[in-house]
């Protein structure tokens, strides 16, 4: 076995193992780690395939930015997953029937898929020998697909925007600092100086 | 030596992963919010594999327009989910069909 199959086996059983227990996982905040490690086993993957900076992406964003939201939200609400996680195989006989009929039906296409010998002629973009996946990538994305590229930075955009529209609450019965209140307040106006007579009082 | 059939082979398996979760997890809605971005990362291999195969880069082009939507579906989804939380006290997805106001 050469050292490219080696790790090729490596990856992916790794990642298919950790998909496994993402979904078998007791506990959220495992199948959050499971989840983790996944995605680094695909990362590894991609590099094989020679796709570096999908797969330094894939570190980047999934990893570092959702993969943390997960366990943000995981671990802020206080849940009762042994509630949750009761019943977790009552519905183990269809997930089996329907996974298995979408896994035949892959296989069925696997098995029938060949190249048309054509289709080299009809890539948009051939790799080119000598130009790293980065720069090629940026050629592509920055020319060709800017528009696209652009319309993905919108949706980023509208998911932020409502993410935090659909989280954000006023809460009326907190006392919050009034800065302007604050420093617009007047000591002649606060304060009363009063002449108290001895043995009078007020 | 290793082929494109072997990376479709671990996409596939991960890509059923992710079904026979939200099937087997059908309450707990976070499970089910990662077994969506399991399927995804399975496409995504699937469209890395295909674009190394064929020599093609607009494969790759693709595979960052589907972390886009996914990183944005995760936000939006998980923002629903403490909207729901707060609302309910609990993320039972069973119970979602009686919403009120």
């Amino acid at each position: 076995m050469t050292a490219f199959a080696f790790t090729f086996y490596l990856f992916g059983v790794t990642a298919v193992i950790a998909g496994l227990m993402v979904v078998l996982a007791r506990n959220p905040v495992h199948s959050v780690l499971w989840l983790i490690l996944a995605f680094i086993s695909s990362a590894g993957l991609f590099v094989l395939m020679g796709a570096e900076f999908v797969a330094m992406l894939l570190m980047i964003v999934y990893v570092g930015a959702v993969a943390v939201l997960f366990l943000f939200v995981v671990m802020m609400l206080d849940i009762d997953f042994a509630e949750l996680k009761e019943d977790l195989l009552r519905h183990k006989l269809l997930g089996f029937l329907i996974g298995g009929v979408i896994l035949g039906q892959l296989g069925f296409g696997f098995a029938t898929w060949r190249t048309a010998d054509a289709a080299g002629g009809l890539r948009m973009a051939p790799i080119e020998p000598g130009v790293t996946n980065t720069h090629a990538l940026g050629m592509l994305l920055y020319d060709k697909y800017l528009l696209l590229f652009q319309v993905s930075g919108l949706v980023l955009l509208v998911a932020m925007i409502g993410a935090i529209l659909l989280t954000i609450r006023h809460r009326r019965d907190v006392k919050r600092q009034d800065v302007l209140a604050q420093m617009y307040r007047d000591p002649a106006q606060a304060m009363e100086l009063k002449d108290v007579k001895p043995g009078q009082g007020l | 030596m290793i082929g494109l059939t072997h990376y479709l082979g671990v996409a596939a398996a991960l890509f059923v992963t992710g079904i026979f979760g939200i099937f087997v997890n059908r309450k707990n809605v976070i499970v089910i919010l990662m077994s969506i971005e399991l399927m995804l990362l399975a496409v995504n291999i699937n469209l890395v594999a295909f674009s190394a195969h064929l020599g093609d880069l607009v494969g790759q082009v693709f595979t960052m327009f589907v972390l886009t939507v996914a990183a944005a579906e995760a936000a939006i989804g998980l923002a629903i989910l403490v909207v729901f939380y707060r609302a309910r006290g609990s993320i039972d997805v069973e119970k979602v069909n009686v919403m009120k106001g």
